[in-house]
């Protein structure tokens, strides 16, 4: 079947793009001279679906689904590099962020892909805890994604049982309740607010 | 002698355990008056940052909140950490709406933050603070012969540098140096080395620490030392998969604080030598020690 390959303007959704442009450090995406320097410096650009320099421009024109759907904002790898070079001194890791929570608040990332998986997972763990295990975390993303690569890790597993540098005991912190409270307290005004908009 | 809080991190209780052992070994040796944090909890690191920005904040905001009751410095070696207090510590400054948001959620857990922590970088504090001057004159047995190819990565002088150049950082090289090594001259100092990409999507991960290793060995490194758990973890060990995809390239991945402590005359086993994948004896060796 054919597809149309080009969007008109009023393809786009304008207020997705009003959002981003709205958002803290979004505010100078409109500032972007597209010169490709973010693009040129990312050590991961090559394996992305749109480029950073492509993703800004769609984001602030509203490729909503395209821009929320790509593999790039779960690629960057918050290396920072593409940050301290831009001319225009626009935020794009925390542009990436941005768009992963939207994505997550959306449920529009790709599926059992790993990524958003050892975000969440790394939550939960500290949730539990207050600190991660990375053996645990490990086992437990491989579990959730692909458990067929988990055979491929054993001969890691095995070299970092020899040099004493595996556990699998979580280490906890002595007052968990007071963290629980924390992270608690956030989410109530998170929810507080979200009542008050709707 | 001025004080210090250290705040470890998971990984330097976990894979980066010889970057524990070799940093709190150089800071006894060099007569610091240093301890752990209090109950601190999990920085959230990169992963938790991105997708929970403001309960990230409140995380780092409860090490820092613990920190402050004492009123001293305190030392993140790992990068993440180092990255995501500072962070915090900008964001809680800048941004009125976040402020308030984990100010009242520490409340809530009965902390309490003013914002008057300082979060540094052990590189910084040996040259800042020690100095130097006083560390060369505790090198009692330079690791004369050993070349290394110093690996900063990214998230020590990316986007805060404070300390250090963010294009060319040097504190590194300079430690090494005092230290007897010699260091090469090469262009990756602070690309990527692939971050948590080597375990969620191995075939884009694996090649940019493949990448780093090549480069150093090309130029003649006979060890890459590094700062960050990580960087050290990614490096060493995936090198065995990385043989398998690419080529062998059987380079050792020193921590700057294992180098400081061999040049300082401490024992290899108190500083964790053995607890590297490749192991690093052969090139050690041939740099007069064991």
């Amino acid at each position: 079947m054919l597809e149309q390959k080009v969007k008109y303007e009023g393809d786009c959704d304008k207020e997705f793009a009003k959002w981003v442009t709205s958002q803290t450090g979004g505010e100078n995406l409109r500032h972007c001279i597209q010169c490709g320097i973010c693009s040129a410096t990312c050590p991961l650009s090559l394996y992305m679906d749109y480029t950073p320099r492509r993703l800004i421009n769609m984001a602030r024109e509203g490729f909503k689904k395209e821009v929320l759907g790509s593999f790039t904002i779960w690629l960057c790898a918050s290396c920072y590099a593409c940050r301290v070079e831009c001319p225009k001194e626009i935020q794009v890791t925390d542009i990436m962020y941005l768009l992963k929570r939207r994505a997550i608040e959306e449920g529009v990332y790709p599926r059992r892909f790993p990524i958003p998986v050892l975000a969440r997972e790394f939550g939960r763990m500290i949730f539990m805890f207050g600190r991660v295990n990375e053996t645990l975390l490990v086992i437990d993303l491989f579990l959730r994604t692909n458990w067929f690569k988990f055979l491929g890790m054993t001969g890691l597993g095995m070299n970092l049982m020899r040099t004493g540098r595996m556990s699998l005991i979580p280490e906890t912190i002595k007052n968990r309740a007071e963290l629980r409270k924390v992270l608690d307290a956030l989410d109530a005004d998170e929810k507080s607010k979200r009542e008050a908009v709707s | 002698m001025k004080k210090y809080l250290y705040f470890p991190g998971c990984s330097l209780k976990g894979s980066g355990k010889a970057y524990e052992e070799s940093f709190l070994a150089v800071c006894k040796a060099l007569g610091m008056d240093i301890r752990e944090l209090e109950d601190w909890n999990c920085c959230g690191a990169t992963a938790y940052m991105s997708v929970e920005e403001t309960k990230s904040y409140a995380l780092a905001g409860r090490n820092l909140a613990i920190a402050e009751r004492e009123d001293l410095d305190v030392i993140a070696p790992c990068s993440a950490c180092y990255l995501v207090l500072n962070k915090t510590q900008k964001a809680l400054k800048e941004n009125t709406e976040i402020r308030r948001k984990v100010v009242n959620a520490l409340k809530a857990g009965g902390l309490d933050y003013k914002g008057t922590v300082k979060v540094r970088h052990p590189l910084d504090v040996l040259i800042n603070d020690v100095g130097l001057e006083k560390i060369s004159k505790l090198i009692k047995n330079p690791v004369k012969g050993l070349k290394l190819a110093p690996y900063y990565g990214c998230q020590i002088v990316r986007p805060y540098a404070t300390f250090d150049d963010q294009h060319d950082p040097v504190t590194m090289d300079k430690l090494m140096k005092a230290a007897g090594a010699e260091c090469v001259t090469w262009p990756l100092k602070t690309r990527c080395c692939g971050g948590s990409l080597t375990g969620t999507v191995p075939e884009v991960g694996l090649r940019l620490a493949y990448i780093i290793l090549k480069e150093a060995k090309k130029r003649g490194a006979g060890a890459i030392v590094t700062l960050c758990p990580l960087c050290q973890f990614n490096l060493d060990g995936y090198q065995g998969k990385i043989a398998s995809k690419y080529e062998s390239v059987d380079m050792p991945v020193l921590y700057f604080t294992q180098v400081l402590g061999l040049a300082m005359g401490l024992p290899g086993s108190e500083l964790g030598i053995k607890r590297g994948i490749i192991s690093a004896e052969a090139v050690l060796a041939g740099g007069g020690l064991r």
